[in-house]
């Protein structure tokens, strides 16, 4: 079963003084994020990603379209109780201590008492907010606060967990914390749809990504797919400063960096410019077919003249760009 | 439903008690001591009336200034700092969430009423030395204030859900002010003709009646207050509120969290 389905959702919004003037915050949009997956929503700022968030939240109301979370009306109260939401840089009712933060938000999505407090007490200690009794939240560092924004997202034990840039405001290790705990759900059975720039985050956890700009869809593919591509080319790199004639004649590309050298060549050149570099006795360090990176992925979707075809891929939902 | 009402007021009150609303109590018990021990070395046979007035007046005025000034950040505080994000992403229906908010406020200010009516007996004790059957008219008193409490909630809570605490605060102040005159409103209706007539009327019943719900004036001359007074302004009261909160659910309903 799809655990989300984005029928068509677009948002404009009417600014000026008089709102008379439109402006297209997000074109139709058509996706479908199935059960189970860890599905990356990426962009640059002001792309749409959070206004996309928001819809499915009830946050802020569609222009037209519609959406199906977990088979159910995105509007349907009851459909709540089995979501959990990060909103991006999360602020928090100040005054009170993650523990009576927690135990409010599990109040509101009807975790039983008896359940309140351990469950509480269980993803205080998921996200490392330890030994923070009775600390209020005003005095949490944007770090912490980023924790306990996203212990009250799963606080519910939610089947469906939205995460609005996640990995904002953490150091390496708290990145790498929550990429841990991310993995951990989708191990759960869950279903992660999380919006951010940082390619690196989602190369790593994310079996699909989309891609969106400028309020359009540019492209959905799954990660694999997407970065196993190889080009056709091989990278090749050696120890030394100098290049060989012989390496030269074979069209490679070559790059000097420090002590090494790396030389990109067609694949069909291999074995030639493996023998090149035996006759010239140079130390050989690896040799990798060129793949295509996310990063590059992304740039290329982000080219203006992928703008007609980003809708249509939009619609296409689940299938790769 | 119920419950999540209840828990969105329970932390509404908890945030005004933890922001030391409350300690305006100090204020309030400095101010009528003071009050009380001044008057009896100055006053003859009107101790009682001038610590009744001025006891009640301050319940009020100490209670309307923080119904609107709470009242107006409830909704849009929260919109700015994004707190409603997590909540209205649970179970949590808008207009839950304002209905749990207007309790919250509305408990908080009985609570704090509770409070300043102890110091107002307590000082009519301390100058009067007894007290008498007319002094249960003060009760009356008190919860007419609580009415007024509840409508300037409502009005606050209504300006909130779609203008700045800014705005929301002149917006509420100024109805209280106005709805203060009410009576006199209406009185100048009574006098005028035509449009003038038809618009002075109709703004003299759009306003809330605060003059119908200020008895202080009475309670503190020992006049009787007929339970069809208590009645009438229970009734209106409740229905100002309701059509107030009406207002803001509908506002609130609409309005995209950005």
């Amino acid at each position: 079963m799809a655990a989300i389905e984005i029928l068509g959702l677009q948002k404009t919004y009417m600014i000026g003084f008089w709102r008379k003037r439109p402006k297209r915050a997000l074109e139709p949009l058509h996706l479908t994020v199935e059960e189970g997956e860890i599905f990356g929503f990426l962009g640059p700022n002001g792309a749409g990603k959070t206004t996309t968030l928001k819809m499915l939240m009830g946050l802020v109301f569609p222009t037209a379209g519609t959406a199906r979370i977990l088979g159910h009306a995105w509007t349907d109260p009851a459909v709540k109780a089995q979501i959990g939401f990060l909103p991006e840089q999360p602020y928090f009712y100040d005054y009170l201590t993650a523990h009576e933060l927690l135990d409010y938000y599990g109040q509101l999505s009807g975790v039983p008492a008896h359940d309140r407090k351990r469950r509480t007490e269980e993803v205080l200690a998921r996200v490392g907010l330890t030994d923070i009794k009775g600390l209020q939240l005003r005095k949490f560092s944007k770090g912490m606060l980023q924790r306990a924004g996203i212990a009250q997202a799963i606080l519910h034990n939610p089947r469906l967990v939205f995460l609005d840039e996640p990995m904002s405001g953490l150091d390496p290790l708290g990145r790498r914390e929550v990429r841990d705990l991310i993995e951990q759900l989708k191990q759960e059975g869950k279903t992660v749809f999380f919006s951010t720039h940082i390619l690196s985050d989602a190369e790593a956890l994310c079996d699909r990504v989309a891609i969106i700009h400028n309020g359009q869809l540019r492209g959905v593919g799954e990660v694999e797919e997407l970065t196993s591509s190889v080009q056709g080319k091989v990278e090749v790199v050696w120890q030394g400063t100098q290049v060989p004639a012989s390496m030269n004649a074979l069209g490679a590309q070559c790059h000097v960096t420090g002590d090494t050298v790396r030389a990109v060549l067609p694949e069909n050149q291999q074995d030639a410019a493996i023998d090149a570099l035996r006759r010239e006795r140079i130390r050989l360090i690896a040799i990798t077919p060129l793949r295509t990176s996310l990063e590059a992925y992304f740039v290329e979707k982000l080219q203006p003249s992928q703008t007609a075809a980003g809708t249509t891929v939009g619609t296409a939902a689940g299938t790769n760009a | 439903m119920t419950a999540r009402i209840v828990h969105i007021a329970r932390n509404t009150f908890r945030e005004a008690v933890r922001d030391r609303v409350l300690y305006n109590l100090i204020a309030f018990a400095l101010l009528l001591s003071g009050a009380a021990i001044f008057v009896g070395q100055i006053s003859i046979d009107i101790e009682r009336l001038v610590v009744v007035n001025l006891g009640l007046s301050a319940v009020s005025l100490f209670g309307v200034v923080i119904a609107i000034f709470i009242g107006i950040g409830l909704v849009s505080k929260e919109i700015e700092k994004r707190t409603l994000y997590t909540v209205l992403s649970r179970p949590v229906r808008r207009w839950e969430f304002i209905i749990g908010k207007f309790f919250g406020l509305a408990g908080t200010l009985v609570v704090n009423t509770f409070f300043m009516a102890i110091g107002v007996f307590g000082a009519l004790l301390y100058v009067a030395h007894r007290f008498s059957r007319p002094d249960a008219l003060i009760l009356v008193a008190l919860y007419f204030i609580v009415l007024e409490f509840f409508i300037i909630c409502s009005l606050a809570l209504l300006f909130s859900s779609f203008s700045s605490p800014l705005l929301s605060a002149v917006f509420a102040f100024s109805l209280f002010v106005i709805g203060s005159f009410a009576d006199d409103l209406r009185g100048f209706a009574g006098l005028t003709h035509g449009f003038t007539r038809w618009f002075a009327t109709g703004a003299a019943y759009l306003v809330p009646n605060f003059s119908a719900l200020n008895v202080i004036s009475a309670v503190a001359h020992q006049q009787p207050l007929g339970a069809q007074l208590i009645l009438q302004n229970t009734l209106y009261a409740l229905f100002y509120t309701a059509m107030a909160l009406s207002g803001a659910v509908l506002i609130f309903e609409r309005r995209n969290l950005k």
